[in-house]
């Protein structure tokens, strides 16, 4: 499952749903967070902009790519949108799977995903009330070459 | 998904949005408008910062959200996007 929303979640909430009586044997997860500190700058908040309609696509894409690719059992993805304060949470992935292997694998994947392929943008605002518009970092951009997405 | 007929609507996001001080527009499909690339041509002659829209490995596009290339042929009462790389996760 996979939902964006202003609103904050709950690590323990979502964690405590992945676990299904199945053959699960391993839960991973991930949680993005804002920097309060970015390259040296002090940072106050991070406003993520999206399409409603095209977002909730292509994050359903990358799930579904998640599940093509390995064998897994339960997926969560959740990404927040709107204005967030510097410590806030951004992003939630939880993949639980029978073995460790996909699980791990499969939730680099999503975060992986969510940086180049995800219809989001980050406007970073510092201390000063300065905002910047984030543009894709090289390394993601490898990594997105690495997983051959999109 | 747009209302009028030969129109389309065309959405700006993030920086572009800022930048053309523009959230969203309808636009008549003109006979000299037949694909995306006739779009990214006829906007950018509005002036300076839309310029930016030409410059293909800047802004990227998509019509009725699906991420799209420059010869997609366009209709009426489709809805374009136009935005730069993401940055999500």
């Amino acid at each position: 499952m996979n939902r964006i929303q202003q609103n904050d979640f709950n690590v323990a909430d979502e964690y405590t749903r992945l676990v299904q009586l199945d053959n699960t044997g391993a839960i991973v997860t991930f949680t993005g967070l804002v920097r309060a500190e970015d390259d040296g700058e002090a940072v106050a908040s991070l406003t993520l902009e999206h399409y409603p309609g095209m977002t909730e696509k292509t994050l359903q894409a990358v799930e579904d790519e998640a599940c093509s690719r390995w064998p897994l059992n339960q997926v969560c993805i959740i990404h927040r949108v709107g204005e967030l304060k510097a410590g806030e949470q951004i992003v939630f992935i939880g993949v639980g799977s029978a073995h460790r292997a996909a699980a791990f694998a499969a939730c680099e994947f999503i975060i992986d995903s969510l940086k180049t392929n995800v219809m989001l943008w980050k406007k970073q605002t510092d201390i000063a009330g300065t905002g910047k518009w984030l543009t894709q970092k090289a390394a993601d951009i490898e990594k997105s070459t690495k997983w051959k997405i999109g | 998904m747009v209302t009028g007929e030969g129109m389309i609507r065309i959405l700006y996001f993030a920086q572009l949005r800022e930048m053309f001080n523009c959230e969203q527009e309808h636009l008549a499909l003109t006979k000299s408008i037949t694909t995306l690339d006739d779009l990214r041509r006829v906007l950018g002659e509005r002036g300076t910062r839309w310029v930016a829209l030409t410059q293909n490995n800047k802004t990227l596009a998509a019509v009725n959200q699906q991420l799209a290339g420059n010869d997609c042929v366009l209709q009426a009462g489709d809805e374009i996007a136009f935005f730069q790389p993401v940055t999500g996760g």
